[in-house]
């Protein structure tokens, strides 16, 4: 089998995938593509109210959660096995301002991480306000 | 062989221990959940009573829309048109537009009354929601749920008393001082007030009814006797703005 103007076709070819895959070789060769989600944990809290696993996959869903359990069925407290849970003496409300963000209250350097990792934007910000100042 | 009588006695005896075992688990198992008592207000139908008369002895006095306004993150637009307003002041014939007397005792006309949303026992607005962002929960106060909100504007055409604001535009610019426990509104959504839900739940009074220094706001629940408000609506004639359309309005004035 003899392949007609076969030097032009495979350097055609050659061509068109260099171009196709162009963005794969950007995004390999520049520095961004190497920066991973760095999270910054709150130092002198321990625990969440969720393991970090479910936290990691599932945090939208539990702040879905509260959200229609506070401002539909004005449920606003945190309740695990009939017990409101507490934080540093004060019971914990199911808030994203008043619970979430007093621990992790710094969002560029927690939220904004994974968000913009996967370039997701959540619109929680749109009306929540953030923690000014970072870290206290 | 047992005999009735002694069956009767075994039977009862049972179910005497079975019963007090239970009710001794329930006490310790409601002890047990009370570890954190949460004191937050509740009624069975919360209304709001404003004295007219101590209000406009200081018609300037705006301690009350300052402080609501502040704690909710209302913007102040510099366009009356882009106006939002929770809890404002008016005149009394612009307020009660549809009252029918022309001989008030003097001033009358002229005296300053406060306003908000009257959280009526029917609210039209809920009615007209389609996307149920607005509704009466079950202790009366139209709620608003901004999460849900489209921005169709239905509920400020139903309302008959002005009571419900529209963002035209983003209002975060627009506010001085944020609260940042409380969240902002975005573009598009309608706002109105609440009757503080979220400070009842924390066992506060709306911020409107702490912050009135000459004491004219009352706040309670209508459906307890005792409470400080039936008090003074049993003292005082009041009166409701637009009663002819039977929408029910819980904010009485004591005129």
């Amino acid at each position: 089998m003899k392949l007609y103007d076969g030097w032009k076709i495979i350097l055609g070819l050659i061509v068109f995938f260099a171009f196709f895959s162009l963005p794969v070789w950007i995004n390999l060769s520049s520095a961004q593509s190497r920066v991973k989600p760095q999270l910054e944990y709150p130092k002198d809290s321990k625990q969440c109210v969720e393991n970090k696993d479910y936290m990691n996959h599932y945090h939208m869903n539990l702040l879905n959660f509260w959200r229609d359990s506070v401002v539909r069925m004005n449920y606003r407290y945190v309740v695990r096995n009939g017990v409101v849970l507490t934080h540093n003496g004060k019971p914990l409300e199911m808030s994203l301002t008043l619970a979430c963000l007093k621990c992790h209250n710094n969002k560029q350097k927690f939220c904004d991480q994974c968000h913009n990792y996967l370039d997701v934007k959540p619109y929680c910000w749109d009306c929540h306000i953030e923690p000014k100042g970072g870290l206290k | 062989m047992i005999n009735r009588r002694n069956f009767l006695k075994i039977v009862s005896f049972g179910g005497g221990i079975a019963l007090a075992s239970k009710i001794t688990f329930e006490l310790t198992s409601q002890e047990n959940n009370n570890e954190h008592k949460i004191e937050g207000l509740k009624a069975k139908r919360w209304a709001m009573a404003i004295d007219v008369q101590k209000c406009d002895r200081t018609p300037d006095c705006k301690e009350c829309v300052v402080a609501c306004h502040n704690y909710h993150n209302v913007p102040n637009f510099d366009n009356p048109k882009d106006e939002i307003k929770w809890i404002w002041k008016d005149k009394f014939h612009n307020a009660f537009i549809t009252q029918e007397n022309i001989y008030l005792p003097s001033g009358m006309n002229h005296q300053t009354v406060l306003l908000l949303c009257n959280h009526c026992d029917k609210p039209p607005c809920t009615n007209v929601c389609p996307t149920q962002a607005t509704w009466k929960r079950e202790d009366g106060i139209v709620m608003m749920d901004w999460h849900r909100c489209i921005g169709c504007r239905y509920c400020i055409a139903a309302c008959p008393y002005g009571s419900r604001s529209f963002n035209w535009k983003d209002p975060r610019p627009y506010i001085k001082n944020l609260n940042p426990d409380f969240p902002t509104r975005t573009r598009g959504v309608v706002e109105k007030c609440t009757f503080c839900a979220e400070r009842l739940a924390r066992g506060q009074m709306p911020a409107c009814v702490v912050a009135c220094p000459s004491k004219a706001l009352f706040f309670g629940d209508l459906s307890d006797p005792g409470s400080e408000i039936r008090q003074v609506l049993s003292e005082r004639f009041s009166i409701r703005r637009k009663p002819e359309l039977s929408t029910s309005p819980e904010v009485y004035y004591l005129v």
